[in-house]
């Protein structure tokens, strides 16, 4: 194969091409804020990122073809049958992969850029170095940090913190250690050594994992998109370094849209980001794993939930992790549609970080076709409670936590929640009564108008619709 | 490019991005998280960039790896943010195409 070599870099055309590339970026993000053009967004976005793709293989330059071919085929593969097998359930997981990756690819390019320096003999200038450090620092971080992230979701190592005594101390002598490395590197721009920059890459490696590892799987979504808005800097600063527009303009996009979506979830969990990264749960756990005297509460089966349910005026269903796991969608809609078939009221209440990140249980309520508007937002549907006659709580937990409300020296204390126990009566479904994300017991299930329904939500829920049905 | 010029490109494209995403429900935030997620595969061009002036194994290695990596964070982003965003368009046909398991 021979290169095509049609375009000089740094060209008009090349930056021509490039401005139509990330216009259609931006054009693509806006059209992703809005439930009926999101789709069309997404599509104009990728086309996008052709149009850019297709630039730079046109660039004078440009070579290696069997290995570029090799690259583009095996990435195009991977992310073609991954994105096919994914479930619904595992989407967060997901980007946290596909985030680790692009940070990954980040580094990787920053270590290459580093040795081509070297290897010309020139001195490395400070507005090439900078960038490139930044780069290999930051890619490599959100690397090994999605990768942990990845981890806990998919239960691949505890979800709960994982802290080494003193964790603090160390993570802030590996990041100074990094950034004198970094210092260092930068202020022998003549010849700098290749050794210290791979100890840099350790460093930052060790770094990311260190930082990700002692956070509880609750607060995972507000992690990875962090990690996506530092991949997008790093992205950006390669660009820098590359000196090439699209990647400073596309990589500053996410940079500034993840920190928006960052603070956003973590405010919705009334946690600072800086609390998420240093804190995680304090002492929490040691209240969590007594477990030992059971507390007094009603445990009852699908009948009597089914009957509650059917001669009731207003239900209210607040769906969590749990129905996503046991992947009860359907079989829910299924019992709101025989409720409302005997005229019954259903709505469904949303808190914003239901499932495991902002948005997730309205795309997997969404794929068992559940009306876009019975889907009510937490500070919609709050107000209500009182005057709702059953509230039934699927695999939901730490979200209608009364605790974080009532009791001022819960770890969760503080955070919206959905206020179940203000209804009338509450049915709650789950397997059992073990605690949640944060780690902590939920005061609802013990309360005088709560009922349990021990059960995987799936089969309870096809139960009741059964049930109901048969009334 | 002029450092300058950089700089300048920068700071207008992060008011961008602030202007353009602050108003979005939260039912599309994981999707569209998704979509910037895809968007920042991006940096694969540096890739082949880079990979352009290989001139040992290890920088060969190296570049492939990093056009795969970013091969898979663009096409996996894009295509996974489509799944997400296809439940969301209202399907014209009437359901009961066998999904719903019925008791």
């Amino acid at each position: 194969m021979t290169p095509l070599a049609v375009l000089e870099p740094g060209g008009a055309a090349v930056n021509a091409l490039y401005i139509v590339a990330f216009s259609l970026f931006i054009f693509g993000v806006r059209r992703g804020t809005h439930p009926t053009t999101a789709k069309q967004g997404n599509l104009i976005a990728a086309v996008g990122m052709a149009v850019a793709i297709v630039a730079t293989l046109l660039l004078d330059g440009i070579g290696n073809w069997g290995l570029i071919v090799a690259g583009l085929a095996i990435g195009a593969a991977v992310g073609v049958v991954a994105s096919i097998r994914v479930q619904m359930t595992e989407m967060p997981q997901m980007v946290a992969l596909y985030n680790g990756v692009g940070g990954g690819a980040v580094a990787l390019i920053a270590w290459s850029e580093f040795r081509h320096g070297i290897a010309l003999g020139q001195e490395l200038p400070l507005d090439t170095m900078i960038p490139v450090l930044f780069s290999a620092v930051v890619g490599s971080i959100s690397f090994w940090g999605s990768n942990v992230a990845f981890a806990k979701l998919q239960d691949l190592i505890p979800t709960r913190p994982l802290a080494l005594p003193g964790q603090q101390v160390v993570n802030a002598l590996l990041l100074l250690g990094t950034i004198a490395a970094c210092v260092v590197l930068a202020a022998s721009s003549d010849d700098p050594s290749q050794a210290l920059f791979i100890g840099v890459l350790i460093s930052a490696a060790l770094l990311g994992n260190l930082v990700v590892l002692p956070i509880g799987g609750a607060d995972m979504p507000v992690v990875i998109s962090l990690l996506n808005a530092f991949t997008g800097l790093a992205a950006a600063a390669a660009g820098f370094a590359l000196d090439n527009v699209a990647l400073i303009v596309a990589g500053t996009l996410v940079g500034s849209s993840g920190t928006i979506l960052t603070m956003e979830m973590a405010t919705a969990m009334n946690r600072s980001v800086a609390h998420v990264l240093f804190a995680g749960f304090g002492g929490a756990p040691a209240a969590a794993a007594g477990g030992g005297e059971e507390r007094p509460h009603t445990s009852i089966g699908a009948q009597d939930a089914a009957i509650k349910l059917a001669y009731a005026d207003s239900v209210v269903i607040v769906p969590g992790y749990g129905l996503a796991v046991a992947q009860a969608q359907h079989a829910i809609k299924e019992v709101a549609d025989e409720l409302e078939k005997r005229g019954v009221t259903v709505s469904y209440a949303i808190h914003p970080v239901a499932g495991r990140m902002p948005g997730h249980m309205n795309v997997l309520l969404a794929e068992a076709d559940v009306p876009y508007e019975q889907l009510r937002e937490m500070e919609e549907i709050n107000p209500e409670m009182p005057r709702t006659d059953v509230a039934v709580v699927v695999g939901a937990n730490d979200v209608t936590n009364p605790a974080a409300k009532n009791d001022p020296d819960s770890p969760i204390a503080g955070m919206p929640i959905i206020e179940v126990s203000e209804a009338q009566e509450v049915i709650v479904i789950k397997r059992s009564l073990s605690p949640g994300f944060a780690g902590i017991d939920n005061d609802l299930f013990y309360e005088p108008n709560t009922s349990m329904v021990f059960a995987d939500a799936k089969q309870a829920a096809t139960e009741i619709a059964a049930e109901v049905q048969n009334l | 490019m002029d450092l300058m010029i950089q700089l300048t490109i920068f700071v207008l494209a992060a008011f961008v991005g602030f202007e353009v995403i602050s108003k979005v429900p939260t039912t599309l935030h994981t999707p569209l998280m998704s979509q910037t997620n895809a968007i920042h595969g991006i940096v694969m061009l540096g890739g082949l960039i880079v990979i352009g002036y290989s001139d040992d194994f290890l920088e060969d290695l190296i570049g492939v790896i990093a056009i795969a990596f970013g091969t898979i964070n663009i096409v996996g982003g894009f295509m996974v943010t489509d799944r997400m965003l296809g439940m969301f368009t209202r399907k014209a046909k009437p359901k009961a195409d066998g999904e719903v398991d019925s008791s």
